[in-house]
């Protein structure tokens, strides 16, 4: 039992080491900046019109979206590989497994679905 | 108190008799995330219902009728003030700095009720002008969406205050710094969703 209790206390200075090394002011302040910047540019991209061409703007949008999560992931939820022995990292990445299964089939499927089920006139509007 | 302890001895203990409060610090904050996480599958479920949905107007207004981007823009400075603000109360927590944890806590509630007062009026402001969720299915999934996400920061608000509360009566105590990391991870996953709300429902819906 006391071992077990040195094994926890170990374990609580370690994670308190390993949090303080991540949340820095330093840190904060470049992912903030990082974050500002990252969405400056997606609203100045659609409200200027800057690219002229929607689905370009889209995926270029996109792409910022992906950075930006990644820079929140980093700078302010402090997520790396090594934190609860890599139990977070597999957790994230079932988790965007998941995302990813239920966000394209559901787009997929669901776009067949209303291709097969919608036949329309030349003249009709369907959306 | 000799006999007690050979008493506790002899007899069968039939319940765990660690203290439970010496290892919860340890897997509380991976439990929260596994919260998080199925968390962020309840999202994508309403993103993929939104994806699906989004463009279904009824003959009703589009996106692009209706999102005010300048007004997006203003919340999610918002949202972002706030983040950087409850890290400084993080930075401030790990100092030890009492006071300066709640005045950190103060400035991000009350960018967080900015955040939810401008969302209340843009939602107000549509539902004045007929787009009501009954009205299409893009609005349907739309105020689903961009509702569930002004929930999670409403509650998270209510969180902050007990937190803020519990902090001035019991002191940055070890329970009460686990639970400030815990509405930390909360706060930033929240903005996260947010970045995925604003790119994909608000700046992809007034795209032609």
């Amino acid at each position: 039992m006391s071992g077990s209790q040195n094994h926890s206390g170990g374990h609580g200075a370690e994670r308190g080491e390993h949090g303080a090394s991540h949340a820095t002011l330093r840190g904060y302040l470049t992912g903030f900046v990082l974050a500002a910047i990252l969405t400056a540019i997606p609203f100045w991209l659609v409200m200027a019109d800057v690219l002229g061409n929607a689905t370009t703007t889209a995926i270029v949008i996109m792409a910022f979206a992906a950075v930006q999560i990644v820079v929140h992931m980093i700078y302010f939820l402090h997520m790396d590989s090594r934190s609860e022995g890599g139990w977070t990292m597999m957790a994230l990445i079932f988790t965007i497994v998941i995302v990813v299964i239920a966000l394209s089939g559901s787009l997929w499927v669901m776009y067949h679905l209303n291709v097969n089920m919608m036949p329309m006139a030349p003249g009709d509007h369907p959306m | 108190m000799t006999t007690a302890t050979a008493q506790q001895a002899d007899t069968p203990v039939f319940h765990v008799t660690d203290d439970e409060h010496e290892h919860s610090g340890g897997s509380t904050m991976l439990g929260f995330w596994m919260y998080l996480m199925s968390d962020c599958l309840v999202f994508a479920v309403l993103f993929a219902t939104y994806g699906v949905l989004g463009r279904s107007y009824a003959a009703g207004p589009s996106g692009a009728d209706l999102f005010d981007l300048k007004l997006v823009a203003v919340n999610t400075a918002m949202l972002l003030f706030s983040s950087i603000t409850y890290g400084f109360a993080m930075l401030a927590m790990e100092k030890g700095r009492q006071a300066a944890v709640q005045g950190w806590l103060v400035v991000t509630g009350l960018f967080g009720l900015a955040f939810i007062g401008i969302e209340l009026y843009e939602f107000h402001h549509m539902i004045l002008e007929g787009a009501t969720p009954m009205r299409s299915a893009f609005l349907s999934s739309f105020f689903t969406l961009v509702g569930t996400h002004g929930l999670h920061v409403s509650f998270g608000l209510i969180w902050l205050t007990v937190l803020m509360v519990q902090v001035s009566q019991r002191g940055l105590i070890e329970a009460n710094r686990r639970r400030l990391m815990c509405l930390s991870m909360f706060w930033h996953f929240l903005d996260v969703i947010w970045i995925g709300v604003f790119t994909f429902v608000y700046l992809m819906g007034v795209l032609k």
